[in-house]
C-alpha cells in the first residue's frame, strides 16, 4: 500500500493521452484521493512529446513531484526520455509496438484490446485503474459521465474495452500499486482555467471578450459552454486591443465584464488598462503567464509578467493584482476580482500561468448560496438632472449609474474631465481628479488579502512565494524540515502593505524568494519595502514548473 | 416631443467655418426627427476634432481612445441591445488607427451606426495625411506629396456587402440629416462617410471643391451591389452621395446563441444553474 504515487503518461499530441489522463484523474478524485496534474505539451497539434503527470495521494499533494512510479509510454520516445526518472520498483507500461532497448516494460496490446484506435485510451485507463486497485465501477462511471450526453452509442463499446483491459491487466502479472484508503472526500475535478471561469460565472460575469492565446483560451472556452444558460456574451474580438475596449464598453453599459489573455496579448491591451483607470470603468483582466519575451515558449510556464502587469498602462491610477495559488483559489479570487473592480471602479488583474491553468485538482468549492453578493453599480430610476459620473466624494468613488437604463445621462471621457465627464484643460480640476482617482487605492488597501504564513516563528529559512508556486514551496518546506523552514505566500501581489510582512521577513535567518522567473520580480518589489538581512533565491525559468525537490536542491 | 434644445448647446473647440459645426447640427436634427430622447442614445467616439462631437450633445457619451470607438460601441450594444449606439469619429480615427476594427465591424454587422467625419486630413494633430488623403497631396508632414493611395471606405464597405453604406456632405445639410436618420434606422451596421471640410489644414478639399463634385445619382438601387461597387469607385469625376448600398441580413445580435434583447445588467446568475454547472465537474 502506498500513500502516494506519481503516474506519467507520455506520447505524441493526438494519441489521446489527455483523455486517458483526465478519465484517470476523475476516477481518482471520485474515489476521494487528492490529485495534482501537471500537463506539459509542445506547441503543435500532432506529434511532439507531451506528458500528463498525475500525482495522487491520500492527503494533500501540493505540487508536482520528481520521480515516476508508473510510466505509461504511448511511444518509444517517452520511454527513452523518462527512464532516468523511474523510482525503484517503478513499472513501465508501453505499447506492444514501441521499442524499448534494455528497459523492462510491460507490453500492452493497445490495438488488439481496443479493436479500433478510437478506444485505445480506454485500454490505458483500464490498465492503470487496475494497477491502482480502483474498483472497475470507478473508471466505468467516468466513462459513462464522459460519453452519456455527447455520444451515448459509444458507452457500451467503451465499457467492453474497459473490461478487456481489466482482464488483460489481471493476467499480465504486473505489480499492483494499491493506494491507501483516501482521507479526503471527493470534490470537483477542476483545472485553474475552469475554476476561474466558474468563479467568474458565480460573480455574475456576463461579458467576456478575448483573442485566443495560450494558456488563457480555456477560460472563454469554458464560459462559452455556459453562455446560453447564463445569458452571457462571449465574443472573439478581432485583436486584443478590441477585446479590452469591448469589455470596457460593455462594462460602461452595465455588463460585468472581463478579458482573458497572456503576456503578448496583454501587451496590446495596456492602452485599454489606462482607459479603465481614467474612465473609472471596472474590468477584470486575466493574464495567464507563459515564457516571453515576445512569443517565447507558447505552451510552457513562467511568472515573468508581474512587472508588466504592475506597471501596465500609462499615467497613474490604482489597481489590484491577485495571484491564485491553485484552482480552488482561482474560483474564489475570480469572484473577488469582480467585486474589487466594482468597488474601486477600475482594473483588477488575475495573474495565473500555464502550470496552474492546466493543472487539475480535487477541489471543494464554497456553496454559491452563502457567498456575499458581489458589489453592483446603481441604476437610477428617476431623473437626476445633475448626475455627475465623476462627482467628488470623500472615498474617491463616485456613484456609478448605467446609461440608457434611466433618464440620467452618463458621460465618460478618456481625456481629463470635469465631474460631469466633459473634456477639460482646467489644471486645478486635473489635480483634483488625479487625487480622486488615487484615493480609490485606499479601498484596495483595506481589502487586501494578507499573505499566508506557514511554519515556526523564527525559522532558519523563510520561503517567500506568490501565485502558483505556493504548492511547490510548501513541499519544499517538508523536504527541508518543517521545524526550521517557513513559507510566506502572497495571493495578492498588489497593493502591498509592508506592515503585513515586515516581521516575517525580519524574523527569519534567511529569506529565500521562490519564483518562476529569471529576475526575481517579486523579490525586487518586496525588498524595496522591507530589506531582509539575508536573501537567497530559487528562480526557475526553463519553462517547467517548480517542484519541492527542485526548490530544496537549488537554493542559491 | 423631443426638440433641438433637448440636446443642449455647448461652446465648441472647433475652428470657425469647420465642417464639424454643420454635422453636429444635422445629428441633432436627425435625433429630433427620429424622436429619440437623449437618454436613449449612447454616442461613442475616439480621439480627434470629430471625436469631440459627442461632448457637444446632451446625451450619454463614451469618449474613449484614438481608433477604438467601434470596439467600445460593439461592447456597449452587446451589453444593451435596446440602446441606440452611434459611433462618431474622424477618418484617421476610424480608418487609420482603428482600421482593423472598421473591417471587423463590417463583418460583424452589429446594429451600430458609424458617422465618420472624413476631412481627408488629421485635424487635431495639425495637418498630417490621413488614410483618405489623396495620393500626391502635399501636407506639412508629406511635403513631397502623400506617397500612399487613399483608402476608400465606401468602396471597402460595399465590397464587404456591409449593412448600409452611405455618403453625405457637411455642405448639404438636409441630405446629410436624411442619411443619418436612415443609417440609425437601418437594422445592422451602417456607415455614413461624411465629407467634412477642414478649413485649417486641408486646402485642397474645401467646401467649394466638394460642392463642384458632389451629386446625388438618380435611379440608383442600393440593393444592386454591382451598381453600388461602380458608384463607390467614382471620385474625381464626381462624388456620388446618398445610400450607396444596403443589404438585409441578420444582425450580429440576432445571431448570438441567446438573443434576449435584454440589457446584460439585468442578468443575475441563478444559484440553481450555478449548482448544476458546478456539480457537472464532479
Ligand atoms: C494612441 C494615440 N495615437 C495618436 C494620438 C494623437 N492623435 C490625436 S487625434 C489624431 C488624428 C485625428 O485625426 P482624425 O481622426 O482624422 O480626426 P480629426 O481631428 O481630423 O477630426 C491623432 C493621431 C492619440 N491621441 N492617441
Ligand atoms: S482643425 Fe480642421 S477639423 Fe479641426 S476644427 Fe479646425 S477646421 Fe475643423
Amino acid at each position: 500500500m502506498r500513500r502516494e504515487l506519481n503516474i506519467l503518461i507520455g506520447g505524441e499530441a493526438g494519441q489521446g493521452l489527455v483523455t486517458v489522463g483526465e478519465l484517470l484523474t476523475r476516477a481518482l478524485i471520485r474515489s476521494g484521493y487528492q490529485v495534482h496534474v501537471t500537463q506539459s505539451y509542445m506547441s503543435r497539434i500532432r506529434g511532439g512529446h507531451n506528458t500528463y503527470a498525475v500525482r495522487a495521494g491520500i492527503e494533500n499533494v501540493h505540487g508536482p513531484a520528481q520521480g515516476i512510479d508508473i510510466l505509461v509510454a504511448l511511444n518509444s520516445e517517452t520511454l527513452e526520455l523518462h527512464r532516468e526518472e523511474l523510482t525503484p520498483g517503478a513499472v513501465a507500461l508501453k505499447d506492444k509496438n514501441a521499442q524499448a532497448s534494455d528497459l523492462e516494460a510491460v507490453d500492452i496490446p493497445f490495438a488488439d484490446l481496443a479493436g479500433s484506435a478510437l478506444y485505445e485510451n480506454v485500454v490505458g485507463l483500464g490498465v492503470l485503474s487496475y494497477i491502482l486497485g480502483l474498483d472497475r465501477e470507478m473508471p466505468a462511471g467516468c466513462i459513462r459521465s464522459a460519453f452519456e450526453q455527447k455520444k451515448p452509442e459509444a458507452v457500451d463499446k467503451n465499457l467492453e474495452v474497459l473490461d478487456k483491459a481489466y482482464a488483460f491487466a489481471s493476467k499480465s502479472g504486473v505489480a499492483g500499486f494499491n493506494l491507501d484508503e483516501p482521507k479526503g472526500s471527493a470534490g470537483l475535478m477542476l483545472a485553474g482555467n475552469q475554476a476561474l471561469a466558474l468563479g467568474a460565472l458565480c460573480a455574475g460575469a456576463n461579458f467576456c471578450s478575448y483573442y485566443p492565446m495560450t494558456p488563457s483560451t480555456g477560460i472563454p472556452m469554458t464560459l462559452n459552454s455556459y453562455a446560453r444558460d447564463f445569458g452571457m456574451v462571449v465574443e472573439q474580438a478581432e485583436d486584443e486591443i478590441a477585446a479590452i475596449n469591448m469589455a470596457l464598453g460593455a462594462s460602461y453599459a452595465g455588463a460585468r465584464s472581463m478579458v482573458a489573455t497572456s503576456g503578448g496579448g496583454f501587451a496590446l491591451m495596456c492602452e485599454g488598462v489606462s482607459l479603465s483607470g481614467m474612465t473609472e470603468t471596472p474590468v477584470v483582466i486575466v493574464v495567464g503567464q507563459r515564457p516571453g519575451p515576445a512569443t517565447g515558449l507558447p505552451t510552457r510556464t513562467e511568472q515573468g509578467d508581474l512587472n508588466l502587469v504592475l506597471y501596465s498602462g500609462h499615467g497613474e491610477f490604482p489597481r489590484a493584482v491577485l495571484a491564485p495559488a491553485d484552482p480552488g483559489q482561482c474560483f474564489v479570487l475570480a469572484r473577488r476580482a469582480f467585486d474589487l473592480a466594482e468597488k474601486s471602479q477600475g482594473p483588477v488583474f488575475i495573474l495565473t500561468d500555464q502550470y496552474l491553468a492546466d493543472s487539475y485538482r480535487n477541489v471543494h468549492l464554497p456553496d454559491p448560496e452563502i457567498l456575499e453578493p458581489v458589489a453592483s453599480p446603481e441604476v437610477c430610476g428617476e431623473v437626476q438632472e445633475e448626475y455627475e459620473r465623476y462627482a467628488f466624494t470623500p472615498s474617491g468613488v463616485s456613484p456609478r449609474i448605467i446609461p440608457a437604463m434611466s433618464r440620467c445621462l452618463v458621460v465618460l471621457d478618456s481625456d481629463e474631465h470635469t465631474p460631469d465627464g466633459h473634456i477639460t484643460e482646467d489644471l486645478q480640476v486635473r489635480k483634483k481628479m488625479v487625487d480622486k482617482r488615487l484615493k480609490k487605492g485606499d479601498i484596495l488597501k483595506q481589502e487586501v488579502i494578507l499573505p499566508a504564513y506557514t511554519g515556526p516563528q523564527n525559522p532558519k529559512d523563510l520561503l517567500v512565494c506568490w501565485g502558483s508556486t505556493r504548492g511547490p514551496a510548501l513541499e519544499a518546506r517538508e523536504i527541508m524540515g518543517s521545524e526550521n523552514t517557513a513559507v510566506l505566500h502572497f495571493s495578492q501581489v498588489w497593493p502591498l502593505d509592508a506592515e503585513h510582512f515586515r516581521d516575517y521577513l525580519q524574523r527569519a535567518q534567511r529569506v529565500v524568494f521562490v519564483e518562476s522567473n529569471a529576475t526575481a520580480q517579486f523579490a525586487q518589489l518586496v525588498s524595496s519595502m522591507v530589506q531582509p538581512a539575508n536573501m537567497a533565491y530559487v528562480l526557475r525559468y526553463d519553462g517547467l514548473p517548480l517542484d519541492g525537490q527542485y526548490i530544496a536542491d537549488n537554493i542559491l | 416631443m423631443v426638440s433641438m434644445e433637448d440636446f443642449g448647446s455647448f461652446e465648441t473647440a472647433w475652428c470657425p467655418g469647420c465642417g464639424n459645426h454643420s454635422i453636429l447640427k444635422c445629428v441633432k436634427e436627425a435625433l429630433v426627427q427620429m424622436e429619440l430622447e437623449p437618454h436613449q442614445c449612447i454616442f461613442v467616439s475616439g480621439i480627434g476634432q470629430a471625436a469631440k462631437s459627442p461632448h457637444y450633445l446632451r446625451t450619454n457619451v463614451y469618449n474613449g481612445l484614438h481608433g477604438r470607438a467601434l470596439p467600445a460601441a460593439t461592447g456597449i450594444k452587446l451589453a444593451n441591445p435596446q440602446a441606440v449606439v452611434i459611433a462618431q469619429s474622424g477618418d484617421g480615427c476610424n480608418y487609420g488607427e482603428g482600421g482593423n476594427h472598421f473591417l471587423a465591424a463590417l463583418r460583424r454587422n452589429i446594429n451600430v451606426t458609424l458617422l465618420a467625419h472624413d476631412n481627408q486630413i488629421y485635424g487635431l494633430t495639425k495637418g498630417q495625411a490621413s488614410p483618405t488623403t489623396a495620393r500626391g497631396q502635399k501636407t506639412k508632414a508629406q511635403p513631397a506629396g502623400n506617397p500612399s493611395e487613399a483608402f476608400n471606405p465606401v468602396g471597402v464597405a460595399v465590397a464587404m456587402q456591409a449593412g448600409m453604406v452611405a455618403r453625405g456632405f457637411a455642405g448639404m445639410q438636409d441630405h446629410l440629416t436624411e442619411m443619418i436618420v436612415k443609417a440609425v434606422q437601418h437594422p445592422g451596421f451602417s456607415l455614413v462617410d461624411i465629407l467634412q471640410p477642414c478649413v485649417s489644414f486641408n486646402k485642397v478639399n474645401t467646401f467649394a471643391w466638394y460642392k463642384e463634385r458632389c451629386y446625388i445619382p438618380e435611379d440608383h438601387d442600393p440593393q444592386n451591389w454591382e451598381q453600388a461597387m461602380a458608384l463607390s469607385r467614382q471620385w474625381d469625376e464626381g462624388i456620388p452621395l446618398g445610400v450607396i448600398y444596403q443589404s438585409h441580413k441578420p444582425t450580429f445580435e440576432e445571431s448570438l446563441p441567446h438573443p434576449t434583447g435584454e440589457p446584460l445588467f439585468n442578468n443575475r446568475p441563478s444559484i440553481q444553474k450555478l449548482n448544476e454547472v458546478m456539480s457537472s465537474f464532479a
